[in-house]
């Protein structure tokens, strides 16, 4: 098992024909992902070669998936268009299957184009959003895996530990940390940085929790808004594995945006430190430099008994 | 992205929103025949900058910082007055509770004819990322710091989530406006007034309005007396009147640099300077310095994709400040590879001649080609194994010259 992507879960790429797209798309069949084709408005027909071998585009995402009964989609779509992939995403796999995973890679997208599109996502309740801005999901397999992003794949082994985290690639450095100690990943899911978004912390803890291969969790959080302490109390009471947490900002000045949109502190609000306490609050073993998550790791599974 | 309150005005005007006759200065003698033109007897005289708490900011000589008056905003009762504090104002520097010590030159006046004031209100719209919509926030208590407001007395603050679908309802706006105390033609002016500003908001791509004080007058209209307005920098593509509304001497000049060759850069007080790819990892990279005892100089990200150009300019971005001592380097190559970020520190380190210790930690896409290109080269660049290695060694290298 993992969280939401299997290991050989059917993906489609929405903007396979840009170039983004099309240099992710071939990184994702190399990684072994199951790639089925892909969408570009007013392209369909055409094929795309992926290491080698040709690859399906079609006009519409009802299209694509009616033809490849796809489970998730990743979308590389320029920040003007980006939103209304989504909401393409999102009606048609409401509509066909009734369920489906929609990633989005593309930075900059309107703050308000995702207020529309996460409220037309969240009128379906049989779909998920991850991200924007975000470098994606991945569910690392015994050979291969499920690559559903921009995340190098080869920094990865299956394993038993969750990953979920607001940046890119501190993901990586999460990643790099299990791997110090021998442990692999369940499923890694970056949620992104940016203020309005899809899926956010608890849902990954709760499907962590829910998860039989997820034995503990490492939780990346950012200065800015009140997310991570919203999990953590929600983790307090509802989470039985062990959490492990991080937050980056503490020494970022307020009022400044700091690359991510979302990371800014407001009226002393959002504050790393404010999150950290918040994490210690409920039960949650921070580090407080990434390159110790692999030591705090270590240490909460022998605590509990799994090392 | 955001603009002076007399670009804001102009805009709320556009879209109805009722705000008072006043005219945009650059010198005294323009203010003074906007005094003659509004015709108001009581005018005020306002220092525009992108700072609040201008009321209450004091005014310093740029040059010998000697005290020039007392608070950015004034009221002219006449002519002379009107002179006397445009003078004062323009060409100086302005330090309120938000700009820091070093304060902001105002080059920009707003004369705006005087009102007759019943009740100052507090009014922002904004994006809330807790409910994903836009949030509009309304308190009796206008004219105050309302971050005080919401602290002493958060039963004072009353708030109504937009649903994007539906749209800013009837009824939400009838109970802010009841919440305030509102009725009859102030309820109705003030509803108006609601449903002008969420439009202006959509179509505008704002992220925050903020109207503090939002006055009822004495004859039951709802004004907005001041107006902070913030756009979405995401949405600039679709905007591109705001190329007019930006004012740059506002915005720190290397940063707009950084911002065209793709790099995200903000200037911070120590003497480590820190190129990294990724804001998370940038922002733990400052992190991870201060913890091992040393002082950030900034925050860089050089994004997903960056190329040997980029890290050039991102080099000498960093040496041009004159704090810097020494240069941490942090990357996690994912789609970046390790060996041209390797190629990129060499080629940069040798253009421009370093002199300040540099310490590259590499990881990740072809880290030992990377590491073995630095190792090959004759350039005394330390490396390191893991960020808390990384910030250790610079910490100490740089420690002989504290």
């Amino acid at each position: 098992m993992s969280i939401w992507i299997e290991e050989d879960a059917k993906v489609l790429v929405q903007g396979i024909t840009g170039k983004q797209g099309m240099f992710h798309a071939d990184k994702m069949v190399e990684y072994g992902t199951n790639i089925v084709g892909g969408c570009t408005p007013g392209k369909g027909g055409q094929t795309v070669e992926l290491q080698g071998k040709p690859f399906p585009v079609w006009h519409s995402m009802s299209e694509a998936i009616e033809a490849t009964d796809a489970d998730a989609t990743v979308i590389y779509v320029p920040p003007p268009f980006a939103a209304e992939a989504i909401m393409e995403a999102a009606d048609a796999f409401d509509t066909i299957k009734g369920e489906g995973v929609v990633v989005c890679i593309t930075e900059g997208i309107p703050t308000l184009d995702m207020v529309k599109a996460v409220a037309y996502v969240e009128n379906r309740p049989g779909v998920r959003l991850i991200g924007p801005n975000c470098p994606g999901i991945i569910t690392p397999g015994e050979k291969g895996g499920a690559k559903i992003g921009i995340m190098p794949g080869h920094i990865h082994a299956k394993g038993r530990i969750g990953i979920v985290s607001k940046s890119g690639t501190l993901t990586y450095e999460a990643v790099a940390q299990t791997m110090s100690i021998d442990e692999g990943q369940s499923t890694c899911i970056g949620i992104g940085g940016d203020p309005v978004n899809g899926t956010g912390f608890i849902d990954c803890l709760a499907a962590f929790e829910a998860d039989p291969q997820t034995e503990a969790i490492i939780m990346i959080g950012e200065i800015g808004g009140n997310a991570e302490q919203e999990a953590a109390a929600w983790a307090a009471g509802n989470v039985t594995k062990p959490i492990v947490g991080f937050v980056a900002g503490a020494t970022a000045p307020p009022g400044k945006r700091m690359g991510h949109a979302g990371a800014i502190i407001s009226g002393g609000k959002g504050t790393a430190e404010e999150k950290f306490e918040a994490f210690r609050a409920a039960g949650i073993a921070c580090a407080m430099d990434p390159s110790e998550l692999g030591k705090v790791l270590l240490e909460s599974l022998k605590a509990a008994g799994l090392r | 992205m955001n603009i002076h309150e007399y670009q804001g005005k102009t805009l709320l005007r556009e879209n109805n929103v009722a705000v008072l006759e006043g005219v945009h200065c650059t010198t005294v003698e323009q203010a003074l025949s906007a005094y003659d033109s509004l015709g108001s007897k009581v005018v005020a005289v306002k220092s525009q900058i992108h700072a609040g708490g201008r009321g209450k900011g004091t005014l310093y000589h740029p040059e010998t910082r000697e005290h020039v008056m007392d608070g950015g905003v004034k009221i002219a009762f006449s002519r002379e007055e009107v002179e006397s504090y445009a003078t004062n104002i323009l060409g100086n520097i302005l330090v309120t509770i938000q700009t820091g010590d070093e304060g902001k030159l105002v080059s920009n006046l707003y004369i705006e004819a005087g009102c007759d004031i019943a009740h100052e209100y507090y009014l922002a719209l904004l994006v809330d990322r807790d409910n994903k919509s836009v949030l509009i926030m309304a308190s009796t208590e206008g004219g105050m710091d309302i971050e005080d407001v919401a602290h002493n007395t958060p039963e004072l603050i009353h708030k109504v989530v937009v649903d994007p679908n539906a749209g800013l309802l009837g009824f939400q706006k009838r109970d802010l406006g009841m919440s305030l105390g509102l009725s009859g033609a102030a309820l109705k002016s003030f509803g108006k007034m609601l449903t002008n500003m969420y439009t202006m908001f959509v179509r505008e791509d704002c992220v925050m309005v903020e109207i503090n004080p939002l006055v009822r007058t004495g004859a039951d209209e709802m004004v907005a007396l001041d107006s902070k307005i913030s756009f979405d920098e995401n949405a600039e593509f679709r905007h591109k009147n705001w190329d007019d509304l930006r004012d740059l001497s506002e915005e720190e000049d290397v940063e707009i640099r950084a911002k065209e060759t793709g790099l995200s850069y903000v200037k911070l007080d120590g003497n480590i300077g820190c190129l990294v790819n990724g804001a998370g990892l940038a922002m733990a990279t400052m992190d991870v310095i201060k913890l091992y005892g040393g002082e950030p100089a900034n925050f860089l990200d050089v994004g997903g994709g960056a190329n040997e150009e980029q890290v050039k300019t991102a080099f000498s971005i960093i040496l041009e400040d004159p704090n810097v001592k020494g240069i941490l380097v942090n990357i996690f190559g994912g789609i970046m590879r390790c060996d041209i970020i390797a190629r990129g520190v060499i080629a940069a380190t040798e253009a421009l001649s370093l002199e300040v210790p540099l310490v590259v930690r590499l990881a990740g896409t072809n880290v030992d080609e990377g590491k073995a290109i630095l190792a090959a080269s004759t350039l005394n660049i330390h490396p390191a194994d893991d960020l808390a290695e990384g910030a250790q060694k610079i910490v100490a290298l740089i420690g002989g010259d504290e």
